[in-house]
């Protein structure tokens, strides 16, 4: 605790204000329903009501309070972007670096199966997918993981490539150490820093990703909340200076801000740089 | 202009006279917003129209149209039969006048002459029969091959006359002459040239033609109508994102636009540049329960669900008032025999309830699909629908379905879904489209053995105070037993610039009755 | 020099059987779509017999893997077939399309990798401060907004407001250079935003990355000035997962533009691809898909090959 204590007491303010945005991104995705005032999908009021009493922030395009659903929205979003974004990072990852550990036929058969699921653009890939399995959340997730675990699987090879080659791992090999050994305490550790900074950005392009579907009249079952639905149903109120699609827009990238300066107080933490300022 | 109309079309039967008289006021729809005032249509300009649909898989073979864009462009460039006016009278249009026999069996049109194709061909009953050939048969790929189903037989009698022989009567047969896909096009040896080529004799000919982008158009200088045709030229653009579209017409990349979003529309209609014109007409949303399939093949359960939504809040919250409540059958207010007396039907959870309860069910709990495909609004108004459903102990659990696929997946599939209908000009066409026995479109399987009695029988029967009888029990029928419920009537809301000018508009279709481009001009 | 031939070469030659499993993917994956052509293109109004009728006239009623490797047969002899919709030949169909999707995605890289590496650069030469941390927020929460939310603010200030851009671009062959390039200011602003966060964060993580390095150290203390260390020594070593996360938004700036498309009304390749897709026009759709995956796999090729040649050990493997 103590010691929990002292890191985030040399934290940089950008670090710390992240990390007061996830923690209380996380708090209300958690106590949801106690903190709002209606249901999620209850039509409380007329559409577009303005902000005031009874409605913090005015109502949306059936009359539902919008504070609701953003709170909602909140439980709904995170938790799919960070199950999905954790699955690519898995999948991806731990291929990645297998097929530059493996190196031969394992990195060529990594590499090409990855290159076919490339090679056809992802929003048609997962129309066609879609289209047949459905919109579940769960093959929402699976689907969106896999899609992005080929965009991690290239990151984590290029970057392990430079990795492989360095003298330390020619050592562990030599030790005779096993492959696993070599993946977990020799490249992970050196290959973490990108990484991590992809997983700061990937996990908002989960969001882009189902507001993207959206548009195309797949993702998420209604009357589910998220964010990348709401922006797309009142975005055409931008266009009369009308700030209420910014709402949902701004949570996603007031998050996307807390996560990645966070991500960047990890990076200059492992890169061990002094700081010389 | 009707009459102009009744001197020119000549037609020998007094009967015919009085139907075709009393069809005047059928889709006669009810202009709400004052277009400009008239005055003499000024010749010039580029008409530039944005619409809402249109894909690059788009042909100018009139017989697989099926959105806006294309009906928009085929109106443009191809000449039909028949029209219907912009005050919902049905007018000759290649016809010059047709006759009828009493049984309503067999009709003999005349056709105008003089008139040529855009390749200097002139127009002669060799080209309608092919054109109307091109719909029949095995290998009829046509859209229009049910409703001219009633067709026995089709035959050329000398240059300018063509008889049809139809199965049984069918009072209203020209009516269906002006559907859309019937465009009337060279032929050659009894064989349409080239369908795809949009040679017709319309107004305006095709220069260039980019498939789910634009089309552009210049006036036929051979034109034989004189008082249409007013702009030089005219530019449709796809744009299917309605932000996109409301922007082009605000900074004025286009002149006029379909499909205004309703929830901006009071904020559009603030800009001095634009405004808003709205027409209520025919077309209308229906939620279809398949009654071949469980639940719904119990009348109280459809009953249930049909007391069981607030028609009020749907045209408040999903039309935003554009629109007027239905009462669960398919004929709209500006249909000639539209059931005025037939009590609206009400929001009303206890009789919900009640029915359900006559049905021995305590709940229900049901699957209704939905995609923004079916109409805008859809998904919403299946929320809706769910939160009003509850207050009756009904369950809707909302799918929203792909957009991709719906007409194919979902339609005609799924037994509860929602549906968009562009509504027919006569009762006749509507019901026989999507309520008659088996036939393709009747998407809740519905059979009901009266209602399908009265349909030929209305159809033959050129007495219009008899049809009056007939059409109203039918609505009654369907409101009652039917598998559907109508929430909604849906006006046609389009954005105009304000330097574009027209007459009255049509109500039957969207865009002055597809004819914005050789009606409307530039004040 | 010769070992990067041969690699080329066999990833060539990969490329091709990449590119066949890809067409084999995506014709099955059109074929277990619910639906077929004769169906989506009548849409509501389609009837048991037109739609056996059109069936029969286009041969949607031959099984699958006839209809594949006739549409093989074809592709081998260079011929791409014909538009189910239109019979148009599919080149004609999307040759035009082709040329304004790489035109928009070369207008939005001119603008966006230099923006990027530039402030990648510069972010990581000046981290930490004031300068550093304004870059970061503003291109982060450009990211965070939906590409189609961009647009609409784009162009409710630059177009609707103050009226500087066309809304739309309605481009034709018929424009010259500058006029086209005028009317795809938006969308390429557009995708820059969309696409600068992340190449730009991959810049700068990458120099961060090295910084710590002996050799970077020994040049600090060697008294290099911050500047010349950054752009002499930290760069040409990060260069590989720059270059990397640069190839991947090129390839997304070709493939992925679909909503920008629809939004602007740009008459690109992706827009013809979906709608080909819900319509299953096949041919369309197999032919864009080999573009889009060919796109892919020339561009990946490019990356690997630089990656090579920036990484001495690479190059001279032990």
């Amino acid at each position: 605790m103590a010691q929990i204590w002292k890191l985030l007491k040399s934290a940089p303010p950008t670090a710390l204000f992240g990390l007061a945005v996830i923690a209380a991104y996380i708090l209300v995705a958690i106590f949801g329903p106690l903190l709002t005032p209606y249901g999620e999908s209850e039509i409380v009021g007329s559409q577009f009501e303005l902000w005031g009493e009874g409605f913090v922030l005015g109502t949306d395009n059936l009359g539902r309070d919008m504070l609701t659903r953003l709170i909602y929205g909140a439980r709904n979003t995170i938790g799919i972007a960070f199950v999905t974004t954790c699955l690519a990072f898995l999948i991806g990852g731990v291929l990645g670096l297998l097929a530059t550990t493996l190196g031969g036929w394992a990195d060529q058969l990594l590499g090409r199966l990855v290159d076919v699921l490339m090679a056809i653009p992802i929003l048609i890939f997962a129309l066609l997918i879609l289209t047949i399995t459905g919109t579940s959340v769960p093959v929402l997730i699976l689907v969106i993981a896999v899609l992005d675990s080929t965009r991690v699987f290239r990151l984590a090879r290029s970057v392990s490539m430079n990795i492989v080659v360095l003298d330390f791992v020619e050592a562990a090999r030599l030790r005779g150490e096993g492959t696993w050994w070599i993946i977990t305490r020799e490249i992970l550790p050196n290959a973490m820093p990108p990484l991590v900074a992809e997983f700061g950005l990937r996990f908002c392009f989960v969001f882009l990703f189902i507001s993207a579907l959206s548009f195309l009249g797949l993702g998420i079952q209604p009357p589910t909340a998220d964010w990348g639905s709401m922006v797309r149903d009142n975005a055409t109120l931008i266009t009369y200076g009308d700030i209420t699609p910014l709402l949902p827009a701004g949570a996603i990238a007031l998050l996307t801000v807390g996560v990645n300066f966070v991500v960047d107080w990890f990076l200059h933490k492992t890169s061990g740089i002094r700081d010389d300022k | 202009m009707s009459e102009e109309t009744r001197k020119t079309t000549g037609f020998t039967r007094r009967e015919v006279l009085a139907t075709g008289a009393a069809a005047g006021a059928i889709a006669a729809g009810l202009s709400i917003a004052p277009g400009i005032a008239r005055a003499a249509p000024k010749k010039g300009g580029t008409l530039r129209l944005g619409i809402g649909h249109g894909s690059t898989t788009d042909t100018l073979d009139t017989a697989t149209t099926t959105d806006l864009y294309m009906q928009v462009v085929g109106n443009a460039c191809y000449n039909y039969l028949t029209e219907v006016s912009n005050s919902g009278e049905l007018v000759p249009e290649l016809a010059q006048s047709w006759d009828v026999t009493p049984d309503a069996k067999v009709w003999t049109i005349k056709l105008r002459k003089g008139v040529e194709f855009h390749n200097g061909k002139t127009m002669d009953s060799g080209d309608v029969v092919a054109s109307i050939n091109h719909h029949l048969g095995e290998d009829s790929k046509s859209a229009a091959k049910a409703i001219l189903e009633p067709i026995a037989e089709v035959k050329a009698d000398g240059k300018d006359t063509v008889v049809f022989t139809m199965k049984t009567g069918n009072a209203d047969f020209p009516f269906i002459l002006s559907d859309y896909h019937i465009g009337i096009m060279p032929a050659k040896d009894g064989k349409l040239i080239d369908p795809m080529s949009g040679v017709g004799c319309g107004g305006y000919i095709i220069e260039n033609f980019e498939p789910g982008v634009r089309t552009t158009l210049k006036r036929n200088p051979n034109y034989w109508k004189t008082d249409r045709a007013h702009v030089d030229s005219a530019e449709v653009l796809s744009i299917t994102d309605v932000t996109a579209r409301t922007n082009a017409l605000t900074t004025g990349e286009i002149d006029a636009m379909d499909k205004v979003d309703l929830k901006t529309a009071h904020l559009l209609a603030r800009s001095k540049k634009v405004r808003l014109e709205e027409v209520s007409g025919t077309q209308h949303f229906t939620f279809a329960m398949r009654t071949d399939t469980d639940p719904f093949t119990d009348n109280n359960v459809r009953l249930a669900l049909k007391y069981a939504v607030d028609r009020e809040a749907l045209v408040k919250t999903i039309l935003l008032g554009h629109g007027v409540v239905g009462n669960d059958h398919p004929i709209g207010r500006s249909n000639q025999y539209h059931a005025d007396d037939l009590p609206q039907r009400q929001y009303d959870p206890d009789k919900a309830k009640f029915h359900l309860k006559k049905a021995g069910l305590d709940s229900l709990k049901v699957d209704f699909s939905a995609a923004d495909a079916a109409f805008a609004g859809a998904v919403d108004a299946g929320v809706l629908y769910k939160e009003h459903a509850a207050k009756a102990g009904i369950d809707i659990n909302v799918v929203r379905e792909p957009n991709d696929g719906y007409w194919s997946n979902v339609w005609l599939k799924k037994p509860f879904c929602a549906v968009y209908w562009g509504g027919r000009p006569t009762e006749d066409w509507m019901f026989s489209t999507a309520y008659a026995d088996g036939v393709p479109w009747n998407d809740t399987y519905w059979k009901h053995d009266r209602f399908n009695k009265l349909l030929v029988e209305a159809r033959g029967e050129l007495d219009g105070s008899k049809r009056r009888g007939m059409y109203f029990e039918m609505q009654k029928i369907v409101s009652e037993e039917g598998g559907v419920v109508v929430p909604m009537f849906a006006n046609y809301v389009m954005g105009v610039s304000n330097k574009v000018a027209h007459d009255k508009l049509g109500a039957n279709w969207a865009l002055d009755g597809f004819r914005a481009i050789e009606r409307w001009w530039f004040a | 020099m010769a070992k990067i031939l041969k690699m080329v070469t066999q990833r060539l030659a990969l490329g091709f059987l990449t590119l066949f499993v890809v067409s084999m993917i995506i014709f099955l994956g059109v074929e277990l779509l619910p639906g077929d052509f004769a169906q989506e293109i009548l849409g509501q109004s389609a009837t048991p017999e037109t739609v056996a009728a059109f069936r029969r006239e286009l041969g949607l009623d031959l099984p699958w893997y006839t209809r594949y490797f006739d549409w093989l047969g074809g592709v081998v002899q260079g011929d791409f077939g014909k538009s189910l919709a239109s019979r148009r030949d599919v080149s004609d169909l999307i040759g035009g399309r082709l040329l304004n999707t790489l035109f928009l995605a070369a207008v939005a890289a001119a603008i966006s990798v230099p923006v990027a590496m530039i402030l990648g650069v510069l972010a990581a030469l000046y981290r930490n401060t004031l300068f550093d941390r304004t870059i970061n927020v503003f291109t982060l929460t450009s990211i965070s907004f939906p590409d189609f939310f961009v647009a609409y603010i784009l162009i409710l200030f630059l177009a609707v407001n103050w009226n500087i851009f066309p809304s739309i671009s309605n481009v034709s062959s018929d424009l010259g250079f500058w006029e086209h390039v005028y009317r795809v200011i938006l969308p390429a602003l557009t995708l820059t935003l969309v696409i600068v966060a992340h190449m730009m964060r991959m810049t700068r993580a990458a120099i961060i990355n090295l910084l710590a390095s002996p050799y970077i150290e020994m040049a600090m203390l060697k008294g290099i000035s911050r500047s010349r260390i950054v752009t002499h020594h930290a760069l040409p070593n990060a260069l590989a997962p720059i270059i990397n996360v640069i190839v991947i938004n090129l390839a997304f700036l070709v493939v992925g533009v679909v909503v920008v498309e629809v939004v602007f009304v740009y008459p690109g390749l992706g827009q013809l691809l979906v709608d080909s897709v819900a319509k299953r026009d096949i041919p369309v759709v197999q032919a864009s898909c080999l573009i889009f995956a060919a796109t892919y796999i020339l561009l990946n090729l490019t990356a690997d090959v630089l990656s090579i040649l920036t990484n001495p050990r690479l190059l001279h493997p032990k």
